[in-house]
């Protein structure tokens, strides 16, 4: 097996046996990279020099017998929203074009503390607004199982860098599903924490009480570690946890009989192509026969979810967003007063999704509509909220698949944003809800094109959402890797 | 017809906590421009805001020295405009759960007490600062602008009252009491000129006995108290006079014009203010609890009004009460009392002599060479006739210029004045001795001729005598 596709777990007793270096690491995937890339465009940026240098510290650490942690010399990606020291940051924006941050984000200091090495930044849909990663004013990454096909999104590169092995693990955000419908859609584990677990100074925000960090990962094991290594309070953010912090492995081993799981009505029925359901179906006989308790019930503000969260996420986007003026850094287009300049640099800057929600947000929050709209979907988020809870009374978890359908075609869904809306409807509660939830691969369908299997926890869960997420993985055994990776130049 | 004016103020009120509001970096007034920024106060994708649990106390504080009630839960919320100093292109503020509500004032302007409502007391974040170049330094024929972020989240406190101030007399009264509980707090400099402290006025018109509002319009850009009485006082002429002639009163922001003391039309054309306020995502609610209330209760010293109370009480007049307070001269008069000079005199000297050397000088109290002690001392020496009351001036004077303690001046300037019998007794016999006629006279019964030889001796003694003391030695001798 070609170091590039090892697990974080084996690559990491590897480098510790002194079997193999952080620098052989590095050029797994830069050969990966290499070959796949073309292709791909998983990546905006590779810093191949910065990751040799970090690969270097990471081999003379481990030399000297001073150890980091399990990401020590393990080659991250980072999702080209979170702000790299000196690395150009740009949300696949043309309005960020050529930034450089003066400061890293909180999870890329911790990712560098726990010895990790920053490979390179991966592309998105315009500041994570998409679910295709079509929406990049460099241009779309493809899905490593159907070049045809798009890797979902918004961390689609992300996580389509991890599924073809020019990763180890990327960390990717998640405002609507963004980590966990790419992953689905890659085959790949993509799992986005209870909000405010990991620290969002130096992601750039979306919707911010959306927004969340995690790992995507080609094991549940791996997103454990990646997960334990970003999580953790960080004064520098307001909204971070204070409070005792789970130990995300305590449930790690156990199976699953004896715990209830409960199946989301509204979210595995209607809307849900066949082979998903197919898929998903088989996954709950397998988890039943194992010992769970497998029980329908219903969510039913679930049904207005979506609507709430494109009212939601626009309008706090439409703030967020308010900073990109071409005053104090990214691209500036001159104009008659500062006024124009504002207005001429953000026509310019801003891609069509992105400038559809702002106006959307801006709408959203005017006088005399605010109460119909902002107010109206902040109710229905409550409501959400408290169909959850209602539901983790009578079960462990809440299941679902990850996204209605597989990996759709380049183009197919660009010219209907609402058909593009849809593929995060199984998604989005656990966004409203602040409550944890993860994607593992769960077979594949008729064409060949991975399934994602949703586990959701209550808020704090992250112990029994990776205990079932485990199991799955483990049910499943899913082996298939992309075509790409497996590809003769890659062999 | 009369007309009533109805006033309501806005007062910004720029903290003086040592970091700004949402990040680490220092608050200080001077340094190069954009020195004082990091991330968050640049509005830096990914940045974000941590409160500064300080200016949040103090905000507390204020609102319960105006009697406000305090919210137990409070919210910060975002206020949506693009402006280019303004550098997340959202200031993060407070809308309807500011921290501090429903207080009030008492103002007296010198004719009677009005109690002034205080809506709220919210706290939120300062703008950067701009710099029009060319053109005349305005915004519209400027050809270019600078800007510094220094100021950019200096924590600012706005103080919003109800429309009861019903003269340009009572605006200031109210002003000077704010400015004066501010700065008993110690929680900002509360300079006008330097901006850490600003007032907008709005003000309108109506018949006398009417009740419904007229339009207002908002006063800016005042920047000293006598500035904020002068616009008003000229943005209510300006009013009558439309009115009065026939005409209805546009609702606009006008400037104060130091210069040509008058309000300016702002923009021409206002735009309408859509803010598209929501709940600041960034931060979670305030909670405020009893234990906090009682704590930050606990710090708040004698207030102003209380103040004065007392010092009157003391036998300070009520107008030399008022002056001391609101000029910040209370710690030289409490600390020259406490050294024992009686509170009258030491009133008396503070809101006479050193005032009028810090208009003169346009000092601030703070630098003020005086201390307690010394005033205190200089006091004792005019009692004790050690110096003249002319002397003492000159003593003051030397003071105030660095050259040391009142006796040093006193000694150094030669100002001391003889009044010890024993050492005038030789001159005032000198003198009779020299003119026996005048004082053969005085025995004959002339006593007004006591002063002829009183001023024979203050010659003598190049001015250095206490009269009073060689008026009394002669009418001995002559036994005038």
């Amino acid at each position: 097996m070609d170091l590039a596709d090892l697990s974080i777990a084996e690559a990491g007793r590897r480098l510790r046996a002194r079997e193999v270096t952080s620098v052989d690491l590095v050029e797994a995937v830069r050969r990966r990279a290499s070959m796949t890339e073309a292709i791909l465009h998983a990546y905006l940026t590779i810093d191949r020099e910065g990751a040799l240098g970090a690969a270097r510290a990471a081999d003379s650490a481990l030399a000297a017998g001073r150890d980091f942690g399990p990401l020590h010399g393990i080659p991250i990606a980072l999702k080209d929203n979170m702000v790299t020291r000196g690395v150009e940051t740009t949300c696949s924006s043309r309005i960020l074009s050529g930034w450089r941050p003066p400061y890293d984000a909180t999870v890329v200091e911790r990712l560098k503390a726990g010895g990790a090495v920053v490979f390179g930044k991966t592309n998105l849909d315009e500041f994570a607004m998409g679910s295709s990663t079509e929406n990049s004013a460099y241009g779309p990454t493809r899905n490593p199982w159907d070049a045809d096909r798009v890797p979902g999104g918004s961390s689609g590169g992300s996580a389509a860098s991890v599924a073809v092995g020019s990763a180890f693990a990327a960390l990717g955000s998640d405002t609507g599903g963004s980590i966990r419908q790419p992953a689905a859609l890659c085959g790949v584990v993509g799992m986005k924490p209870t909000y405010g677990l990991v620290s969002r100074y130096g992601l750039i925000a979306f919707a911010s009480s959306l927004d969340q960090i995690g790992p995507i990962t080609r094991t549940v094991g791996d997103a454990v570690t990646v997960f334990e290594a970003i999580a953790g309070h960080d004064p520098s953010d307001a909204t971070s946890y204070r409070g005792a912090f789970p130990d995300a492995r305590a449930g790690l081993g156990r199976g699953v009989a004896g715990l209830k799981i409960g199946v989301v009505r509204e979210l595995s029925g209607d809307g849900i192509d066949h082979g998903v359901k197919a898929s998903f179906r088989m996954m709950l006989e397998a988890l039943s026969a194992e010992g769970a308790e497998i029980a329908e019930l219903s969510l039913p503000s679930t049904e207005y979810a979506l609507s709430a969260y494109y009212l939601i996420a626009p309008a706090e986007c439409s703030a967020n967003l308010a900073r990109f003026d071409g005053v104090r850094y990214g691209l500036r287009v001159s104009g008659e007063s500062v006024g124009q300049m504002m207005a001429a640099s953000r026509h310019d800057g801003f891609g069509p999704e992105v400038t559809r929600r702002i106006l959307l947000g801006t709408y959203a929050l005017s006088a005399g509509y605010y109460d119909a709209f902002y107010g109206q979907a902040q109710k229905v988020r409550t409501l959400v909220i408290d169909d959850f809870k209602r539901a983790y009374d009578q079960v462990d978890v809440l299941v679902t698949p990850t996204s209605p359908s597989t990996a759709f075609g380049v183009g197919e869904k660009t010219a209907d944003p609402l058909s593009m809306y849809l593929s995060d409807v199984c998604t989005i509660p656990s966004n409203l809800s602040g409550d944890p939830a993860i994607s593992v691969p769960a077979g594949l369908d008729e064409s060949g094109l991975p399934v994602g299997f949703q586990v959701l926890a209550p808020a704090l869960g992250e112990a029994v959402m990776f205990q079932v997420a485990e199991a799955v993985e483990r049910l499943a055994s899913f082996d298939a890797r992309p075509s790409l990776a497996t590809s003769e130049g890659a062999a | 017809m009369t007309y009533e004016a109805v006033i309501g103020i806005e007062t910004h009120v720029e903290l003086l906590t040592r970091s700004k509001m949402f990040c680490g970096c220092p608050t200080g007034f001077g340094a190069e421009p954009n020195t004082n920024v990091c991330p968050v106060c640049l509005g830096l994708p990914g940045a974000l805001p941590v409160p500064n649990e300080r200016a949040v106390e103090w905000t507390i504080t204020l609102g319960l020295a105006l009697d406000c009630a305090i919210a137990p839960h409070s919210v910060f919320h975002r206020k949506n405009y693009f402006y280019a100093d303004l550098p997340k292109n959202y200031q993060i503020s407070q809308f309807d759960l500011p921290l501090c509500v429903g207080g009030h004032l008492d103002v007296d302007a010198g004719t009677s007490v009005r109690r002034v409502g205080i809506t709220r007391v919210h706290l939120e974040e300062d703008t950067g600062k701009s710099t029009h170049l060319g053109g005349s330094g305005r915004i519209h024929a400027a050809e270019g602008a600078l800007i510094d972020f220094n100021r950019s989240g200096i924590p600012l406190m706005e103080v919003v009252t109800e429309p009861d101030i019903r003269s340009p007399e009572e605006a200031r009264a109210y002003a000077t009491e704010l400015r004066s509980i501010v700065l008993a707090l110690g929680i900002s400099d509360a300079r006008l000129e330097e901006g850490s402290l600003r007032f907008d006025a709005n003000v309108s018109l109506r018949p006398e006995g009417s009740q419904p509002l007229g339009t207002k319009v908002e006063v800016k850009n005042m920047n000293s108290l006598r500035s904020l009485q002068r616009a008003l006082a000229f943005e209510i002429d300006r009013q009558t006079a439309v009115l009065a002639s026939g005409g209805s009163v546009a609702q606009e922001t006008r400037h104060w014009d130091e210069e040509a003391g008058r309000t300016e039309s702002g923009r021409s054309k206002e735009e309408s203010s859509d803010y598209r306020y929501f709940t600041e995502p960034d931060l979670v609610p305030l909670a405020v609890g009893p234990d906090l209330l009682d704590r930050l209760r606990s710090t708040i010293p004698e207030l102003p009004a209380a103040r004065r109370a007392h010092y009157v009480a003391a036998g300070v007049d009520e107008a030399a009460a008022r002056t001391l307070v609101a000029g910040g001269l209370e710690r030289v008069f409490d600390d020259a009392v406490s050294a024992g000079a009686p509170a009258r005199q030491a009133a008396v000297w503070l809101t006479g002599e050193v005032t009028a050397h810090l208009n003169r000088t346009d000092q601030n109290p703070e630098a003020l060479l005086l201390d307690g002690a010394g005033l205190a001392e200089l006091v004792a020496m005019v009692d004790n006739r050690e110096v003249s009351a002319t002397a003492a001036k000159d003593v003051l004077s030397g003071v105030l210029a660095g050259e040391g303690s009142p006796r040093r001046v006193a000694e150094a300037r030669d100002l001391l004045q003889i009044s010890d019998a024993g050492a005038l007794s030789a001159v005032v016999d000198e003198m009779l001795a020299a003119h026996a006629e005048v004082a053969e006279r005085i025995r004959g019964g002339e006593s007004r001729l006591v002063g002829f030889l009183v001023g024979q001796v203050m010659k003598a003694t190049g001015g250095k005598a206490d009269p009073k003391a060689v008026d009394a030695l002669i009418r001995e001798r002559t036994g005038a």
